[in-house]
């Protein structure tokens, strides 16, 4: 078995996901533990993976048997193989998580959505494992199209918004699956390690521009880099709390994640990447800067949060535009980070009664009181985003900061400076109302008794995560040089 | 390189057929109409791989007995292969999108983008 451990990274939730609603007819609950045991068993196999790589090389899986570049293969190396422990972690989070919300569906749909939540999840690892190019297209569109569907599963105004994503996500798609198209009519191949070596041998020319952009400009657009983001803040506010939690959290991050494979194991440093480096640092700066002042300008928690994903994901791209050691570390970090940390605060939000999440900030006063423990999760995993030692978001921002004064680039040291600043002031006037305002009216037994204290399968997850957010925080030493510094491209 | 493509004139196809698709994406305001031009532009490419697979002269990828020799006498199946798959991933994306304009349609009785906004702010 532990030969075809790659393969059943992803194979666990792919088979789950066509079991799952043939078990639901007979019962529910079984199905839902599927589900669980599916994620679980994925993320076990993405541990042993990732173990076995960091004590020795790479792994390459060939499918099927066929060696590359004829045949497709999967790749495990430190940085797929993180970036699938994160995705697998947080899928099997979620499905935990997911439980109570799932009690006041039927069968069938409750069955429909632990499918599609698995088909997410192993699209999303596939994305991280592959190792050619137009497979990662395959599961992109896998991931997307599941993607779509649990989003629009959060009422009228949720399927409005998924209509308008679906546009602008199949845009992205085409536009990557066409710039895959020139650089193949250039070499041949869709292997990625194998159109790096090519590639290399290529002269520049607008073909090659042409492909690089249409590629860069595909992912951008599918991580909701500003100003293309517009789908993004209905569709989480609206969908149903399990579904943004998972969506907030990891499927920015993987077109994150394609990204960076592409810009630094793929394409060959030329003028072309230089180029698209450049734009995206730009339209990075503008993202952190347009995120966080819209962040501030929200009244709705799940709204300003959705905002703040905008802004937390420009650093991202700020780090990979700096692409300097220290800058693509802290890139990665906070790909990490960030994505533990908005699971983290999605989850906690999710776990409220439905009347005070739509009651925005005012609806939070007391909240510390009510629900003292995911309280305290959402407010380690707040201190993260804004950068507070010793979580993990000071740490991400420590490198990228230290990358960008490397590079001498002092107008972005400022910008993640300024924007700290601001995410600072929307997350304290939550966090303000949260342990410092009283209950407008004091909660008398009655009430008291009508709310269910929240049940461990929701406080598990949110805990973890924000336990999950201190740990990165107190051991990003060990974490960056056991995992993040054998995963950057050599310089 | 150049035996690629026997002309130009299929990658001009493309282009305005990815042009037109994007333009009716972004500029028509109806939602079905919108979908309408995600599928011209999903064809786009599609013309665009089949054009690569195009030999000048060359014969299908079959292996014919005293046939040619040489793999450049043969068309190159792999592209249509890969749109055999973006099909498929095309007429998914289509369903699920008609299916978020059915249920679109029955709560707000319009596709009208600005009328659909103006509903929502309600």
């Amino acid at each position: 078995m532990s030969e075809h451990l790659p393969i059943l990274i992803v194979l666990c939730p792919l088979v789950g996901a066509l079991v799952v609603p043939l078990v639901a007819r007979v019962s529910l609950r079984a199905s839902r533990a599927l589900t669980v045991v599916a994620t679980l068993s994925s993320l076990a196999c993405a541990l042993a993976a990732l173990r076995m790589v960091l004590d020795g090389d790479d792994w390459h899986y060939h499918l099927g048997g066929w060696a590359p570049p004829w045949g497709i293969e999967y790749v495990v190396d430190p940085l797929g193989g993180g970036m699938a422990v994160v995705v697998a972690l947080l899928a099997a989070l979620v499905a935990i998580y997911a439980g109570p919300h799932l009690r006041v569906y039927t069968a069938l749909r409750g069955a429909a959505f632990d499918s599609l939540f698995l088909l997410l999840t192993s699209g999303l690892l596939g994305i991280t494992l592959t190792g050619d190019l137009f497979n990662l297209y395959v599961f992109l569109e896998i991931s997307s199209l599941a993607a779509y569907a649990l989003l629009a599963s959060g009422g009228e105004r949720a399927v409005v918004a998924t209509f308008r994503y679906l546009l602008v996500g199949t845009i992205a798609a085409t536009f990557y699956l066409l710039g895959l198209g020139y650089l193949y009519a250039l070499t041949g191949t869709l292997n990625m390690a194998d159109l790096a070596i090519r590639l290399a041998t290529v002269p520049p020319g607008s073909a090659m521009t042409v492909g690089v952009v249409l590629i860069v400009v595909g992912l951008a657009v599918k991580m909701a880099v500003f100003p293309l983001h517009g789908w993004m803040p209905d569709a989480y506010t609206y969908a149903p709390p399990p579904v943004t939690m998972f969506i907030a959290a990891v499927m920015s991050k993987v077109s994150a994640y394609a990204l960076i494979r592409v810009l630094f194991f793929v394409l060959p440093a030329g003028d072309a990447v230089d180029t698209a480096r450049a734009v995206l640092s730009w339209v990075a700066v503008a993202g952190v800067l347009a995120g966080s002042i819209l962040a501030l300008a929200q009244t709705d928690v799940r709204r300003m949060l959705a905002y703040s994903s905008i802004g937390q994901m420009g650093y991202v791209v700020l780090g990979l535009s700096i692409g300097n050691a220290a800058a693509l570390t802290g890139a990665l970090l906070h790909v990490v980070g960030h994505a533990v940390a908005k699971g983290c605060l999605f989850g906690a939000i999710g776990s409220m009664p439905r009347q005070t999440v739509q009651a925005e900030i005012a609806g939070f006063a007391g909240a510390a009181r009510r629900a003292p423990l995911t309280m305290a999760a959402f407010t380690v995993a707040a201190l993260s985003l804004v950068g507070m030692p010793p979580t993990a978001g000071f740490f991400s921002k420590w490198y990228l900061l230290s990358g960008a004064l490397d590079a001498d680039v002092w107008v972005f040291a400022a910008v993640l400076m300024v924007s700290s600043l601001l995410s600072a002031v929307y997350f304290f006037r939550v966090l303000e109302q949260v342990y410092f305002t009283e209950s407008p009216s004091p909660p008398d037994p009655g009430q008291a008794s009508g709310m269910p204290p929240l049940s461990w399968r929701v406080v598990v997850p949110v805990l973890t995560l924000g336990a999950a957010v201190l740990l990165i925080g107190l051991f990003n030493g060990a974490l960056v040089t056991s995992v993040i510094q054998p995963a950057l491209p050599e310089f | 390189m150049s035996q690629f493509g026997a002309g130009q004139s299929q990658y001009a196809l493309a282009a305005v057929l990815l042009l037109i698709g994007l333009y009716g994406m972004l500029v028509k305001t109806n939602f079905a109409r919108k979908l309408m031009a995600m599928n011209v532009m999903q064809v786009a490419v599609i013309v665009f791989f089949i054009s690569l697979a195009v030999r000048t002269g060359g014969t299908p990828p079959i292996e014919i007995e005293g046939a040619h020799e040489v793999a450049a006498a043969y068309a190159n199946p792999l592209p249509h292969a890969l749109m055999l798959t973006a099909i498929v991933v095309s007429v998914s994306t289509t369903g699920v999108a008609l299916a978020l304009l059915v249920r679109i349609h029955r709560r707000f009785n319009t596709l009208d983008e600005s009328e659909l906004l103006d509903r929502l702010r309600e």
